[in-house]
C-alpha cells in the first residue's frame, strides 16, 4: 500500500532507511493524529489489513467521541503529541536528559544503574537476556505465549483476532478509541488450559517490550484452569517527556482459571495517565487487580471485572497517593452478570500537600445475577488541611436476592495517633510515614516481596516530599 | 552528686480556653515513686499529658524542667528521647503498623537521641532477642509482636503493651496513667515486677491512679492528692492507704474551694461527653 509522504517533510527522512525492517531505522511520526499517521504506524509494524482497518475505524470513533465529562480536568492538545516513536529514538536520549528528581528517586530506591537506564527509557533492554531466555524457553515448552503485542499480531493472528478489542471495544470511551488507533507495544500472554505459572511474570516484559509505548496495549488470555500473576511496570518511577499515557489492558479469565494483575505506577508529574483496564471472568474463575497509582498530573483509572458466569469472582485492590498539583481519580468497577458471583473492592487513597484523590466506583448487579455478593471498602487518608478527597460510588442493583456492602471512611492523620508515636520518640516525619504505611498495609501485603519493599520506600520518599 | 530531677513549678494548663491545672508544684527525683491520686476530673491525666507535650494541652503559666533543661521548649519526641515516658490510659491504635516495627523505631530513637532520619535501626537480631525476652517476662505471646499497635487490643492487652514499651525504652522518668485499671491481679504483679526490673532506683515514677493496685507493689514515698486542678495534700504511703480505705470525703471537706472547682470541671466534662 502507498503512503503519501511527499508533502510531509518532517518524516521524509524515513525514506533513507528501510523502515519495514523492525530492528533498524529511526522514525518519529509527525506530531498530531490523523489518518496518515495511523496508516504509517500500521505500515511500519507490517500489520495485516484487519488491524489497519481496526485502527482506522478506531480513529474515527476517537474523533467523534466527546471528552469524558467527569473525572479530572483534562487539558490536552491532541495535535501536540507524538503518537509513535521507534525505540531507537528512545536510545537517542541520554542519562543526562533524565530529570534530577527521578534520578534521585532511583538512587534512593537503590536501583542498579542498568535498570535505572531502562526504567527511564534511556535504555530499551536489560542485560541479562540469557537467564530470561531460558525461563522463557521453559514457559514455551508448556505452551505459554509471552511476547509483545506487536509480535503477537504477526505470529499469533488467530488468537489475537479472537480477543483483541472484544473486552474493551474502541467505542468504550474516547481514550480507548485513541489507544486502539495508535497503540504500540504492551504484553501479549496466552496461558494454555491447566498451566499454572507459579512466579510473577514481569521480567519478560522488560525484555520483550522494546517500546513501552505511551499507548501500550496488553492482552492476556488465561485458559481453563490455568493461573498467572502478571506484574506490570515496577514501583520505580517512569518518566516521559510526553504528556499522555493511555493504555488499554484486556484480560480473559476462562472457567476455573485465576489471574492477578499487579500494577504500581509512579509517573512523572506532568503526565495524564488515562488507562482502561477490564477483565472478563467466566465460571468459577477469579480475577484480581492490584493497582497502585503514584505520580502523574491526572490519573483516571478504574480496573474492572465483569463476572460473566456463575461462581466468578472479582477482587480489586486499589491505592492512590496524590501530592501537590496531582489528581488521582482512581477506583474500580465490578459487574455481576451472572448468579452466584462474588466481588470485592478495597480502595485506599492518601492526599497530601494539596493533592486530590477521588474514589470512583461502580458496582452493578444485572438482572438475573441473583445470589451475588459484593463488598466495597473505601478509605481515604488526608494528611493536611489543603488536600482533598472525594468518593463517587455508583451502585446499580437490578436483582432482588443479593448481598451488597459499602463502607467508606475519611480520616485525617489523627493528632492523637501522631502524638502517640511522637511520645515514643519517633520524629513527626517517621510517625506520619508509619501511619501511612500502616494505612496501605492491606495492599502492600498482597505484593511480591521485592515490590512491597519498593512500595514502602516509595511511600517514604513521597512523605519526605523529595519526589514530586 | 545530685540525682536527675523533674521539676514542675506553678503549672497552669488549659484545654481550649478551659483551665484545668491551676498551679501545680511537684519535684520528682530519680529513685522516687510518687502517687498522684484524686477523684475523676481533678486534672491527674492532664498533668501527665502536659509533661509529655500533648498539643491539645496548653501550658499558660509555669515551667517544667528536666535537670534544669526547659521541657516546654521540647517537642514530644524530644521529650521521649530525653528520657520521659508516659504509659497512656487509652493508647492509640495504629492500624497496619506491627508492634515490633513500632518498638524497633522507638527503641532506636530513644537509645540514640542523636539519630538522624534514615540512619540504621538497632540490628534486627539484637532487637528481637531483647523484645522476646521482655515479652516472655510479661507472659505475652510472641504473636503479639506481629499484631498492629493497639489495634483490637483488649484493655488488659493495651496496658501490657504500654508496660512492654516502657521496658524497652527504659526511661528516666515514667508517668503511668491508670496503668493498673483493667489489669487482673497477675498482670498487676507482672507490671510491678517490670517496673522493679527496669530499676526503681534508675527511674523517677509518677503513678496516676485512683486504685492502689500498682501501689501495693510499688509503695510510694510521696502521695499527692489532686483536687480542682491543684495538689491539695501531700503525704507518704499512709495517705494512699487512707484514701483507699476512706475515699475523698475528708479531702473534699478540708478543701471546699478546690472541691467546688472539681465539681464544675466534672459537670463541663459531662456536657461535652
Amino acid at each position: 500500500m502507498a503512503i503519501d509522504i511527499a508533502d510531509n517533510s518532517e518524516i521524509g527522512e524515513i525514506n533513507k532507511y528501510n523502515f519495514r525492517t523492525e530492528t533498524t531505522g529511526v522514525f518519529k511520526a509527525q506530531k498530531g493524529i490523523n489518518e496518515t499517521i495511523v496508516r504509517q504506524i500500521s505500515e511500519i509494524k507490517n500489520e495485516p489489513k484487519w488491524m489497519l482497518d481496526f485502527r482506522l475505524k478506531s480513529l474515527k470513533t476517537f474523533e467523534e467521541r466527546p471528552m469524558p465529562k467527569w473525572g479530572g480536568a483534562i487539558d490536552i492538545d491532541f495535535q501536540d503529541i507524538f503518537y509513535y516513536l521507534k525505540p531507537t529514538d528512545h536510545q537517542g536520549k541520554t542519562w543526562d536528559d533524565v530529570p534530577q528528581e527521578i534520578k534521585d528517586t532511583f538512587e534512593k530506591l537503590g536501583i542498579p544503574e542498568a535498570e535505572r537506564k531502562f526504567l527511564s527509557g534511556v535504555k530499551a533492554q536489560f542485560e541479562s537476556e540469557v537467564i530470561y531466555g531460558s525461563l522463557e524457553e521453559d514457559l514455551a515448552k508448556q505452551g505459554v505465549i509471552f511476547t509483545d503485542t506487536d509480535t503477537a499480531v504477526r505470529e499469533h493472528p488467530d488468537l489475537v483476532r479472537e480477543y483483541f478489542g472484544k473486552i474493551i471495544p474502541p467505542e468504550d470511551n474516547k481514550f480507548a478509541a485513541l489507544n486502539s488507533a495508535v497503540w504500540s507495544g504492551g504484553s501479549f500472554i496466552y496461558v494454555p488450559p491447566g498451566v499454572k505459572i507459579e512466579f510473577p511474570l514481569q521480567a519478560y516484559f522488560r525484555i520483550n517490550a522494546e517500546n513501552m509505548g505511551q499507548f501500550e496495549r496488553t492482552l492476556i488470555i488465561v485458559d481453563e484452569g490455568a493461573s498467572i500473576h502478571y506484574v506490570e511496570g515496577c514501583t520505580a518511577p517512569m518518566y516521559s517527556s510526553e504528556s499522555l499515557h493511555s493504555a488499554v489492558v484486556e484480560v480473559i479469565v476462562k472457567r476455573g482459571a485465576r489471574a492477578r494483575y499487579t500494577t504500581i505506577q509512579n509517573w512523572a508529574n506532568n503526565i495524564y495517565n488515562l488507562v482502561t483496564k477490564r477483565a472478563y471472568a467466566y465460571g468459577d474463575a477469579t480475577m484480581e487487580w492490584v493497582d497502585g497509582n503514584l505520580g502523574s498530573k491526572l490519573t483516571m483509572k478504574y480496573p474492572a471485572v465483569h463476572m460473566m458466569e456463575p461462581g466468578a469472582r472479582g477482587e480489586i485492590l486499589s491505592i492512590a497517593f496524590s501530592g501537590a498539583g496531582q489528581h488521582q481519580d482512581a477506583g474500580a468497577k465490578l459487574v455481576h452478570a451472572a448468579p452466584h458471583t462474588t466481588g470485592q473492592i478495597i480502595s485506599k487513597s492518601i492526599s497530601k500537600n494539596g493533592g486530590r484523590s477521588s474514589y470512583r466506583g461502580l458496582v452493578r448487579v444485572e438482572k438475573g445475577a441473583h445470589h451475588s455478593k459484593n463488598n466495597v471498602v473505601c478509605d481515604a487518608l488526608i494528611l493536611d488541611d489543603i488536600s482533598r478527597s472525594d468518593t463517587y460510588p455508583y451502585i446499580e442493583i437490578l436483582e432482588q436476592d443479593v448481598s451488597i456492602g459499602h463502607e467508606a471512611s475519611v480520616s485525617r492523620i489523627g493528632e492523637e495517633q501522631l502524638f502517640y508515636l511522637l511520645s515514643r520518640g519517633l520524629t513527626e516525619q517517621e510517625a506520619s510515614a508509619m501511619i501511612v504505611n500502616g494505612f496501605i498495609e492491606p495492599l502492600v501485603k498482597e505484593l511480591p516481596m521485592e515490590y512491597a519493599v519498593e512500595m514502602n520506600k516509595l511511600i517514604q520518599l513521597q512523605m519526605e516530599g523529595s519526589v514530586g | 552528686m545530685t540525682k536527675p530531677t523533674l521539676t514542675i513549678t506553678n503549672l497552669h494548663v488549659s484545654v481550649g480556653d478551659k483551665p484545668i491545672l491551676r498551679g501545680v508544684d511537684l519535684v520528682i527525683r530519680h529513685g522516687e515513686t510518687h502517687a498522684m491520686m484524686g477523684p475523676n476530673g481533678s486534672g491527674k491525666s492532664t498533668l501527665g499529658l502536659a509533661i509529655m507535650g500533648h498539643p491539645g494541652y496548653e501550658v499558660t503559666e509555669g515551667s517544667i524542667t528536666l535537670d534544669g533543661e526547659d521541657v516546654l521548649a521540647m517537642s514530644p519526641d524530644q521529650r521521649a528521647r530525653g528520657g520521659i515516658f508516659m504509659a497512656f490510659q487509652r493508647p492509640m491504635a495504629i492500624p497496619g503498623v506491627k508492634m515490633a516495627d513500632f518498638l524497633r523505631h522507638a527503641t532506636t530513637n530513644v537509645r540514640n537521641p542523636e539519630r538522624k532520619e534514615g540512619e540504621e535501626l538497632i540490628p534486627m537480631r539484637e532487637f528481637r532477642k531483647e523484645l522476646k525476652g521482655k515479652m516472655e517476662h510479661l507472659r505475652m505471646d510472641v504473636e503479639f509482636a506481629r499484631r498492629y499497635v493497639n489495634d483490637g487490643f483488649s484493655g488488659g492487652e493495651m496496658k501490657r503493651a504500654e508496660i512492654l514499651t516502657m521496658a524497652m525504652l527504659q526511661p528516666t522518668f515514667a508517668i503511668l496513667d491508670e496503668t493498673d485499671s483493667g489489669l487482673d491481679a497477675d498482670a498487676v504483679r507482672l507490671a510491678s515486677e517490670s517496673i522493679a526490673e527496669i530499676g526503681r532506683e534508675k527511674m523517677g515514677l509518677l503513678i496516676i491512679t485512683h486504685h492502689d493496685k500498682l501501689l501495693e507493689h510499688n509503695p510510694p514515698e510521696f502521695t499527692h492528692v489532686m483536687l480542682g486542678g491543684r495538689i491539695v495534700e501531700t503525704g507518704g504511703s499512709e495517705l494512699a492507704d487512707e484514701l483507699h480505705t476512706n475515699g475523698y470525703d475528708r479531702i473534699r471537706k478540708a478543701h471546699p474551694e478546690a472541691d467546688a472547682l472539681n465539681q464544675e470541671m466534672l459537670s463541663e466534662e459531662a456536657v461535652e461527653a
